[in-house]
Formats: C-alpha cells, sequence, structure tokens
C-alpha cells in the first residue's frame, strides 16, 4: 500500500515534470519569435523617428549616403518577384501534386517524388549560381530595351524551382487526404478520371493547397541569396520597357531581404538603423500573408462543413 | 558527464594552443583581404609562434571591430572617414599599400579608351549609350558595387564627385561578382580593384593612361586610393611586429608582386 502511493506519487511527480517540460519548449518557439521581433523593432525605432513612418515606406529613392531611405522599391520588388515565382511555379507543383497522387503508377512516383524532395535540399547559394549561369544570359535573349537578363523574370524562374518541392509535397498530401469515397462516388456517377480530379478531388483538397502555395509563399518572400545573385540589386520600381505589360519582368529590382544582407555589413547608425526597419516590413508582411492564409482555410474549411 | 569532460578537454586544447601561438585578429575589406591573407601566410611560415586569422566584412566593419574590441587590426580600402575618427580618436592609421580602381568593360568592345569626365557620366546614367563615346549603338549597363562598399567609397569620391551613382546600376556584393557580372553582360562597364584584374577583365585606359601600377606611380592614372590597417592606439608585441613587418621591405615586396603598389 505504502510502496503502491509511493509509486504514484513518483509517477504523477515524472507526469507534471514532462508537462512542464513540453509546455517550457512549446513556450520557447514563441518566446524566441517575439524576442526577435522586439529587439528588431527596438533597433528599427531610431530610423521611424528620424525618417517618419510614411517617408520611409513611401520613399522612392534609397540613397543613404544622402540620408533618403525609401524602401517602396524593395516593396515592389519583393511583392513581383513572389507573384513571378507563383504564377511559374504554383501550376508545376500542382500539376506534380496530381500527378504523383492521382496518376503515376508506383515506379514513376518513386523516381520524381525523390526527385522532388532533391530539389528542396539544394543549397539556395547553388540556385544563385545557376541563375547567375544559364538563367540570366537565357533571359538576355528576350530582345526589348534595356534587357541585360538581370532581373525579376530570372529571379522569379529561380524562385519558382525553390518553392516547388514545399508547394507539391504539401498539396500532394493535401490531395492524398481525400477521402476515397469522393472518388469512387464521383467515378461511379460516371464522371472521367479528369472530370473526378478538376471537379471533386482537387476542389476538395483546396485548404490543403491553399495551405501549400502560402507556405511557399513564405519561403519566396524570405529567400535572399539565390535572388542577390540574378535580381541586379538596383534600387528602382520595375516598370515595363516596352507596350506589353509583362516587360515589367524584365526589369532589375531588389528584394527587401537582398537590401539588409547586401548592405548591412557597412551600414552605422540610421542606416544601419533603416534596414532593421526593412526587416520589420518584411517580418509584417509575412505575418499578413500567414494569417491571410489562416483565415482562407478556416473560411473554405466551414464552408465545406456547410455544404 | 562524458560531455562534460570532453567539452573540458576541447577547452584544455584550445586553451593550450593558444598558449604556443599568439593570435591576431585582422578584419575587414574585401578588397584588403586577399592581400592579408598573403602576408599573414607568409609571416607565420617564419614566426610559428604567430597565428593571424583574416576575416572579411567590409571597410567599415573593419574600422568598427578595433572599436567594440571583436579584432586587433582593421582593414580599410579607403581613407578614415572624420565621423569614424571623431567617435574613436584612440584610432591609428597603418597605411599599408596603395591600390588602383580599374574602369573594365565587356569583353570584344571597341572602346578601350575613355576620360574621366566620361567615366562618371556614364556611372551617373548621363551617358547610356556606347555610340556617344565611340563605340558601337548599344546600351551601356553599369555595373557597381552597393552603398557602403570602400571601392564604391573610393570611385565616388575619386570620379563622380557631385554626381550620384545611377540608381539604373546592377549592384553585386562584391569585387568578384562585379567581374563575373562585367565580363558576362554585353555592354557592360564595372570598376574592379587592381587586385581582382585578370585575364578575363578588359581595361580602359583613362585621359591615356592604361591602370597599372607603373602608371598610378607616375602619377598618370587618377583612380586609386590607399589600403589601410587600423589599430586601437599605437600596436603593440606581436600585432606591432607583423605591421612593421608588412611596411618593411619584404612585406612591401610581397604588395608589389600582386600588383598593388608600394608605399615607400
Amino acid at each position: 500500500m505504502t510502496s503502491g502511493s509511493r509509486h504514484y506519487a513518483a509517477r504523477t511527480g515524472i507526469e507534471n515534470t514532462m508537462k512542464t517540460v513540453l509546455l517550457v519548449s512549446a513556450l520557447a518557439s514563441v518566446l524566441i519569435v517575439l524576442l526577435i521581433f522586439v529587439f528588431t523593432l527596438k533597433e528599427a525605432m531610431p530610423a521611424f523617428r528620424e525618417i517618419g513612418f510614411e517617408d520611409m515606406l513611401l520613399g522612392k529613392v534609397w540613397r543613404p549616403g544622402n540620408d533618403q531611405y525609401g524602401i517602396l522599391a524593395m516593396i515592389a520588388g519583393s511583392g513581383l518577384v513572389t507573384l513571378g515565382a507563383v504564377a511559374i511555379g504554383v501550376p508545376l507543383a500542382l500539376g506534380t501534386a496530381v500527378f504523383l497522387s492521382e496518376i503515376a503508377p508506383g515506379w514513376i512516383s518513386g523516381i520524381v517524388r525523390p526527385s522532388v524532395e532533391l530539389l528542396a535540399g539544394i543549397p539556395s547559394v547553388v540556385y544563385g549560381l545557376f541563375g547567375m549561369v544559364v538563367l540570366v544570359p537565357l533571359v538576355r535573349t528576350i530582345p526589348a530595351p534595356g534587357n541585360v537578363g538581370f532581373g525579376l523574370l530570372s529571379a522569379s524562374i529561380v524562385l519558382a524551382v525553390m518553392v516547388l518541392p514545399t508547394i507539391a509535397n504539401v498539396s500532394e498530401f493535401a490531395i492524398r487526404s481525400v477521402p476515397k469515397g469522393y472518388r469512387e462516388g464521383s467515378l461511379a456517377l460516371g464522371a472521367t478520371k479528369w472530370e473526378t480530379i478538376a471537379r471533386v478531388i482537387v476542389p476538395a483538397a483546396r485548404p490543403g493547397i491553399i495551405s501549400a502555395v502560402v507556405l511557399g509563399l513564405g519561403r519566396a518572400l524570405g529567400e535572399t541569396i539565390a535572388m542577390i545573385m540574378v535580381i541586379g540589386n538596383s534600387v528602382v520600381i520595375p516598370s515595363a520597357s516596352t507596350g506589353n505589360p509583362l516587360s515589367i519582368f524584365l526589369s532589375r529590382a531588389r528584394t527587401l531581404t537582398g537590401n539588409i544582407a547586401v548592405e548591412i555589413s557597412y551600414a552605422t547608425g540610421v542606416h544601419e538603423s533603416a534596414l532593421f526597419a526593412t526587416g520589420v516590413v518584411l517580418f509584417v508582411l509575412i505575418m499578413l500573408v500567414n494569417s491571410s492564409a489562416r483565415f482562407l482555410l478556416k473560411s473554405s474549411i466551414s464552408r465545406g462543413g456547410k455544404n | 558527464m562524458r560531455f562534460v569532460s570532453m567539452a573540458a578537454a576541447l577547452l584544455l586544447a584550445t586553451g593550450a594552443s593558444s598558449a604556443f601561438a599568439e593570435e591576431i585578429i585582422v578584419s575587414g575589406s574585401t578588397t584588403v583581404q586577399p592581400l592579408a591573407e598573403l602576408l599573414a601566410e607568409r609571416y607565420e611560415a617564419d614566426h610559428g609562434d604567430v597565428q593571424i586569422v583574416v576575416q572579411g566584412g567590409g571597410s567599415s566593419v573593419g574600422v568598427k571591430s578595433i572599436d567594440n574590441g571583436t579584432a586587433h587590426i582593421g582593414m580599410a580600402s579607403r581613407e578614415i572617414k572624420e565621423s569614424e575618427i571623431a567617435e574613436n580618436p584612440e584610432i591609428v592609421i597603418h597605411t599599408i599599400a596603395r591600390d588602383g580602381i580599374a574602369i573594365v568593360t565587356y569583353p570584344g568592345f571597341a572602346v578601350d579608351e575613355l576620360t574621366m569626365d566620361q567615366v562618371r557620366d556614364i556611372f551617373a546614367g548621363e551617358i547610356t549609350r556606347w555610340n556617344a563615346v565611340g563605340g558601337p549603338n548599344e546600351m551601356i549597363t553599369v555595373v557597381a558595387r552597393e552603398e557602403g562598399s570602400g571601392t564604391r567609397a573610393a570611385f565616388e569620391e575619386l570620379v563622380l564627385g557631385e554626381s550620384l551613382m545611377s540608381a539604373d546600376a546592377i549592384l553585386q556584393p562584391s569585387n568578384g561578382a562585379v567581374r563575373t557580372t562585367v565580363t558576362s553582360t554585353p555592354g557592360a562597364i564595372a570598376y574592379i580593384s587592381f587586385g581582382y584584374m585578370d585575364d578575363s577583365t578588359m581595361p580602359v585606359s583613362i585621359n591615356g593612361a592604361a591602370p597599372s601600377a607603373e602608371t598610378v606611380e607616375s602619377g598618370e592614372y587618377p583612380v586609386y586610393r590607399p589600403l589601410n590597417m587600423v589599430t586601437f592606439g599605437e600596436p603593440e608585441g606581436a600585432v606591432a611586429q607583423w605591421l612593421d613587418f608588412i611596411k618593411g621591405a619584404d612585406g612591401q615586396a610581397i604588395v608589389a608582386a600582386e600588383g598593388y603598389l608600394p608605399v615607400n
């Protein structure tokens, strides 16, 4: 009896300790995010105070030597390159995911899936190198005034390949989680395989696919070194050089991440603080993307529930 | 427990090795870095008791690093700014060499000579086509270093003067990346340290003088800057000895052999 209760006490003791340990590790990540944000914000405050929040966000000129710190060009650069990467990467990734989960026979997916996963393991500097040596000269052959290959198009293609594994993996998982009954029901009603995929399976997997795309967006916004190597890093607001609005992607640009990485080792004083402010803007941007993903996910799940 | 004792052993081992070798930490300009590495290697060959660690980071980092004590010697590929001296009045500047900045173009272009004014207008974005300076009817693509680079600061001071660098310029974060870009982009023009010139680059003469140690020496080639090392107060011990070696005959011979200009 006594030994039993002692045993019981020891067990609850272990239970409670483990609970605390797990709680602490869960809180650690919250604490780390909070600490990073607070620190970045603190370092950025002098810039916001001296330059002004609006002048910084809406300023088109970035010349630290002349005390001009506008990051609108970098916001536009990051936005456009992410848009380009999504436009190229999402169809490619979705196609891969549907093919792997619905169409490919076992031995083919046995080759394709590891290859896609391998893409995720290539260091970003290698992507950058490949982009610089192979893609940039290729893009340069597009006849347009001012096109030198370095710019948004090269960067978007590199980024599309970099986000492909993330989007493809998560989407494939979402498609695989669609209950078997949906497929069988659709086929039993006389739909073809393609109709089943396009009208039943992909819509049913939509919440998962949306979160896949947003995960990719987050990765795209944060990518740094590969972008620096192919985007040209000029502080200009991208603009179309010909009548075709798509030629905006031949323009050079600079990303928010690139701005920090390229200049931080030289920066002092307000310049340094302005780079931290760039980091704050990036932080907020990624938070917005992630929370809108959460919102989209929730609303599409609740709608699915009502049906 | 085993890990703790292993860690202790490791600590002891590193402690022991630093007891034999005196460590000098050098950090800063990526332009000075290759030269400093070579000077360190040659010096260490004869002085087994000294270990010199050379790190990059950029000129401003170099000056800052002696301020906050993260390095014994800072490297800067430009003049030390008045603001930096005001911030740290103890700073002692040791000029170890002079380095020219070469203007290079995409290989195979007809233009191999420019005036100083033309170079300024090209980099300021006022001349945008090669035919304006006697070349083919092609667009000029300006390639430059990022804001804050020592090479860029020196170039702006020596060439651009009051003009501002073209906002349209492709910016690359190192001398090496600039060289790769200019040699692979048709119509490109860039500036790089003499030390980074090789067979792949095509230098342009300025005001009739080809970029070389000789033309800088004779005063014909106008674009050059000092390469500096800085210390916090007068150097002592191993740091002073290494700096004496650099400024002495042996060190300056290495400087000259690498294509830089000796200081004496």
